[in-house]
């Protein structure tokens, strides 16, 4: 680890006007430092701000920055009313993350992709311009949804996907001391030639809180496919909300991990869906519609196939088909 | 910098730079040795501890981060004279080979029982809102986080078994 001065916020001020790159819980930044893939000069330790509250709000539900994944996941009001958002943490990580792993960390985190984390490989997220050593390698974990020929890396986050099906948004405040609301769905970006800059966020900005909305209608549904049963990424992930009501699907909402480089959301997608009777050509048409432009690498052409394998049978299991078959 | 760190009950004053992870810092500053380093990247939990009640991997944390916070180490759970009972079901059930990863497991299975008694569930409880039954599929999926190289797995989980039944009877 390259050597930082350590400053320790005790408002929210001290951490937009620091100069200096935000450590919450740490769990990735640290390892991330360690690798010196980052290597900050300064850090602002944010932990000490109040921000780990869970607040009734809206109808919804203000979630701190600094709650904790195992606070959120083990919170009666989500387990209730937001159960594939406390789904969606279980799958992540394991105990002793998820216990210091922190709201805000957890949009941030990076990507896995290994030539990220390999400082010897050139790599433009790591260092612009220098490349893409993914392009042509291992692509297991890789996007087959809105990749560039500059970076084809996926966002590791579990959490977000279920944030992403909820539709919700995020506090930020500003270096000016202002406070805005972005959508998740605005929040993340495709890497198109800066896949170094992976969000809205501007310097020094911080997140404050996720506010979701309030609780949705109909069954919700999170299911994450990896390569061991437990304490491993997505492959490919799938959170749904869907509401079926007289035989036919009234809303559907339906995010993706593992397939691209932010939680997918394909509004088509949910159009495919509503309205119509839940069979099992619906679901494939609908299917047909999130993979329409689906690229794989070599590596990873298995993720078209098992995209829509997942999403066909979490379909299954929301709109109750599978009870029925 | 100067810190001062709660540490099985005994404050300790120390003088490290910011880089020191709060495992550095109970291994190589405080001599608590009990902790293991694996992977140094929070993917084996052999330096799990516990702050403030809460396991968490001691690699990926920051001696300097964690002032004023109640951190228990392995050495605070108990003695070779006066175990601790996951340790001395560790002991009874063979729940180790080589015995690098122990006490992480062990600091980690005792965290993860008062997790389980406060009624968190886990990616394998099949319904989030009533309260989890414990099974063997329970440990495994919340016991995730601690790996065993020399694959003692089947006496770790007897051994888990064995202390929560004893705490509930
Ligand atoms: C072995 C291992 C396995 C894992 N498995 C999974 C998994 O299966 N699924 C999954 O989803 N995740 C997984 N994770 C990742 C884990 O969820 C993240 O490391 C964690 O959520 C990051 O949160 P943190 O608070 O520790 O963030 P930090 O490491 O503190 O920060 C991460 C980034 O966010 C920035 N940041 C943090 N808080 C704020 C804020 N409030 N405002 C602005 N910027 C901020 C930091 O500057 C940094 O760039 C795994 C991690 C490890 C080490
Ligand atoms: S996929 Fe993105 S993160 Fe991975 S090597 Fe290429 S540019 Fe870097």
């Amino acid at each position: 680890m390259k050597p930082f001065d350590y400053l320790r916020a005790s408002a929210p001020d001290d951490a937009t006007r620091a100069d200096a790159t935000i450590i919450a819980g740490g769990t990735n930044l640290l390892d991330l430092m360690k690798l010196q893939v980052m290597s900050p000069d300064r850090l602002v330790d944010i932990t000490r701000l109040d921000l780990d509250h869970i607040e009734d709000h809206e109808g919804g539900l203000r979630i701190g920055a600094l709650v904790t994944n195992s606070d959120l996941a083990a919170d009666d009001r989500i387990r209730r009313d937001y159960p594939v958002l406390s789904r969606a943490l279980l799958a992540g990580a394991s105990g002793q993350l998820r216990n210091k792993a922190t709201t805000g960390g957890n949009l941030l985190q990076r990507t896995r992709c290994p030539y990220f984390t390999d400082t010897a490989q050139p790599c433009n997220k790591r260092e612009p311009g220098s490349g893409c050593a993914a392009i042509g390698g291992q692509t297991r974990l890789h996007a087959i949804l809105g990749a560039s020929e500059h970076c084809i890396a996926t966002h590791p986050s579990d959490m977000a996907v279920a944030m992403q099906a909820l539709g919700a948004e995020i506090e930020i405040q500003e270096t000016t001391g202002a406070t805005r609301r972005v959508s998740i769905r605005e929040f993340y970006r495709l890497p198109g030639d800066t896949p170094h800059i992976e969000t809205v966020l501007a310097p020094g900005e911080l997140i404050t809180a996720v506010i979701l909305p309030a609780p949705p209608k109909g069954r919700q549904v999170y299911r994450k496919v990896r390569d061991r049963a437990s304490y491993a990424f997505a492959l490919v992930s799938v959170a749904a909300i869907v509401d079926v009501q007289d035989g036919r699907i009234a809303a559907a909402t339906l995010a993706f991990g593992g397939l691209a480089h932010k939680p997918w959301h394909d509004p088509a997608v949910d159009r495919a869906l509503e309205g119509a009777e839940p069979t099992p050509e619906l679901f494939d048409a609908a299917a047909d519609v999130l993979l329409a432009d689906a690229v794989g690498q070599g590596s990873n052409d298995f993720k078209i196939v098992l995209a829509r394998r997942t999403m066909k049978a979490v379909l299954a299991e929301a709109t109750g088909l599978k009870e029925a078959a | 910098m100067n810190i001062s760190l709660s540490i099985n009950g005994t404050t300790h004053d120390l003088d490290v730079d910011p880089r020191t992870t709060l495992l550095d810092a109970l291994r190589h500053h405080l001599d608590l040795t009990g902790s293991k380093k694996g992977c140094d990247h929070g993917q084996c939990g052999a330096c799990t501890v516990m702050v403030n009640g809460r396991r968490i991997n001691s690699c990926l944390a920051l001696a300097v981060m964690h002032e004023g916070d109640d951190i228990t180490t392995i050495e605070g759970l108990g003695s070779p004279e006066a175990m601790s009972p996951m340790q001395e079901a560790f002991v009874g059930h063979d729940g180790f080979q080589c015995g690098y990863c122990t006490p992480g497991q062990i600091v980690s299975a005792t965290a993860m029982l008062s997790e389980l008694k406060e009624g968190w569930p886990s990616h394998v409880s099949d319904d989030l809102v009533s309260a989890p039954k414990m099974s063997r599929d329970e440990i495994a999926e919340r016991m995730s986080g601690n790996l065993c190289r020399c694959s003692a797995y089947p006496g770790i989980v007897a051994a888990i078994q064995d202390t929560a039944d004893k705490e509930t009877t």
